[in-house]
């Protein structure tokens, strides 16, 4: 479906699959959150990325097809979200802080591309309150129990070599790279200080990190998602309600 | 597409749920509701007034503020009240003008009504509910075509309610956003109300801030603005001043949930953007 058409053609593709992504991963969240108030925030987060996603699809139309096209008939290797949204919800902690390190990274981002992305100078305000959220939690979780603040230092510690690719180029964005990563650093840096959490040093670059869902590289959870969040429509072609 | 998460207001409405988003177009895709190219808001597009204040097209004389720009400026004007009276699918209590969504209603010809509406927030999924009684009520005044457009350029803000938007929220027992958001930009995270049991384990830095209804959100309380004070939210039922917050979301994903600490009521509070 994308093998044809320019990169160029495409440099907003990155920001649809990262927020259709995760916006199913928060969605998993329904039923299963901690308290109402969590369920709802999930949930309300996941509905904000859904249409920052269909925004983005419904522009990429003449090129890749309708939304349900996009989302739904899309192969594994096609999909361009970075691999740090699709990693599986583990516990709370763990949901939190993919939220800290993915929100601190797309609302810098959207402000890089406001004056150029109307999608994302619609999407800046609301995506400071979805990080306004993950640092709210994270505070909460290091600052708590022990062992809410050792969960919260193991996810940080297990998605770090996720956080390298988010700064890898996207061809055709404007967007400074190397500064979105030192805002990202700075972000990240205080709210663990401030949570009592360590910043980790493990790997984010090149061998034994991770990150090549740009090129459409995922890592296994991936597939297993999009089967679920695929299923219904390829089983029933065009079905409504 | 993914479930649709949130708990939504349900009440009844007296159009039906999904329709697409034109008269005149197929009645494909009607799952995932926009039809291919619905949305006019290309990223090529203008970026102008993004930053800057209402877009320059709202002003004339139409009522409630909305452009009618058209030859046939005296139907067009008709339409535009038309669609600016129809009641939001969520908050039935405002109409879509007093909610500041509705951008533009032009007539390019005679009998074809173009609508163009802005969403609240990018997955707001009223938008497509509102796009249908858009629809039935400028049929039902002898509109023969009528398309409803999304744009996203310049963003909807808070600020675009109007006064008797304000009003009317009150009186419902939503406390209205405070003024000024817009020209706030998009703003930094607020410090962290975070309630500590003394003594339990975990950190050992300095304490953290205490909990304040005036730091409660990334709405102007940023980093670069810590301790510049700001009007507070007040409580729709007994006006007091000391409420505080309970959470970020609320109902849609446009409020917060907060709570007045005089009269204990808990009451959503339409969050500034």
């Amino acid at each position: 479906m994308t093998a044809t058409v320019p990169p160029r053609a495409l440099a907003t593709l990155p920001l649809g699959d990262d927020a259709l992504v995760l916006s199913h991963r928060l969605g998993e969240w329904a039923g299963h959150a901690p308290v109402l108030e969590e369920e709802v925030a999930l949930a309300n987060i996941a509905l904000d990325l859904l249409g920052q996603a269909r925004a983005v699809y419904a522009e990429l139309a003449e090129v890749l097809g309708s939304e349900d096209e996009i989302a739904f008939l899309r192969e594994e290797r096609e999909f361009r979200n970075c691999q740090l949204v699709e990693q599986p919800n583990g516990d709370f902690a763990h949901t939190i802080v993919r939220q800290l390190f993915f929100s601190s990274y797309q609302q810098p981002l959207h402000a890089h591309l406001a004056p150029s992305l109307p999608l994302a100078a619609k999407a800046v305000r609301e995506t400071a309150y979805h990080r306004d959220h993950a640092e709210q939690w994270t505070l909460r979780l290091g600052d708590g129990t022990e062992e809410s603040h050792a969960r919260t230092q193991r996810a940080a510690d297990a998605l770090w070599r996720y956080t390298g690719e988010l700064f890898q180029p996207i061809e055709g964005l404007d967007v400074p790279w190397e500064e979105l990563e030192e805002e990202w650093s700075a972000t990240v840096g205080d709210v663990f200080a401030r949570a009592g959490l360590t910043v980790p040093t493990g790997p984010r670059r090149d061998a034994w990190s991770a990150g090549a869902g740009r090129e459409g590289v995922h890592t296994e959870p991936f597939g297993r998602m999009l089967a679920e969040m695929q299923h219904l429509h390829r089983s029933h072609p065009g079905a409504t309600w | 597409m993914v479930r649709r998460p949130a708990p939504r207001a349900a009440e009844p409405r007296p159009s039906p749920a999904t329709s697409t988003r034109t008269s005149t177009g197929s009645s494909a895709d009607t799952s995932a509701g926009t039809p291919a190219g619905a949305s006019t808001g290309t990223y090529a597009g203008t970026p102008a007034g993004i930053s800057a204040g209402p877009p320059a097209d709202i002003s004339t004389g139409a009522p409630a503020g909305i452009s009618t720009g058209s030859p046939a400026a005296t139907s067009a004007s008709t339409f535009a009240e038309l669609a600016g009276a129809v009641p939001d699918p969520e908050l039935p209590v405002v109409t879509l003008a007093e909610l500041g969504v509705l951008r533009r209603v032009t007539e390019p010809e005679p009998g074809r009504v173009l609508v163009e509406l802005t969403p609240t927030y990018t997955g707001c999924p009223a938008v497509e509910a509102m796009a249908a009684d858009i629809e039935q009520a400028l049929r039902e005044a002898g509109a023969a075509h009528v398309e409803v457009r999304t744009v996203l350029a310049p963003p909807w803000s808070t600020d675009d309610i109007s006064d008797e938007g304000r009003r009317k929220l009150a009186g419902h027992g939503i406390a209205p956003p405070r003024t000024g958001a817009r020209a706030r930009g998009p703003v930094l995270v607020g410090l962290s109300p975070t309630r500590r049991v003394p003594g339990t384990p975990g950190r050992t830095g300095p304490p953290l801030a205490p909990c304040t209804p005036e730091t409660d959100g990334p709405e102007g309380e940023g980093q670069q603005r810590q301790g510049q004070e700001r009007e507070p939210v007040r409580c729709p039922h007994c006006g007091s001043a000391a409420t505080e917050l309970l959470s970020r979301f609320s109902s849609t994903a446009c409020k917060a949930l907060r709570r007045c600490t005089a009269c204990r009521e808990p009451f959503d509070h339409f969050k500034e953007v």
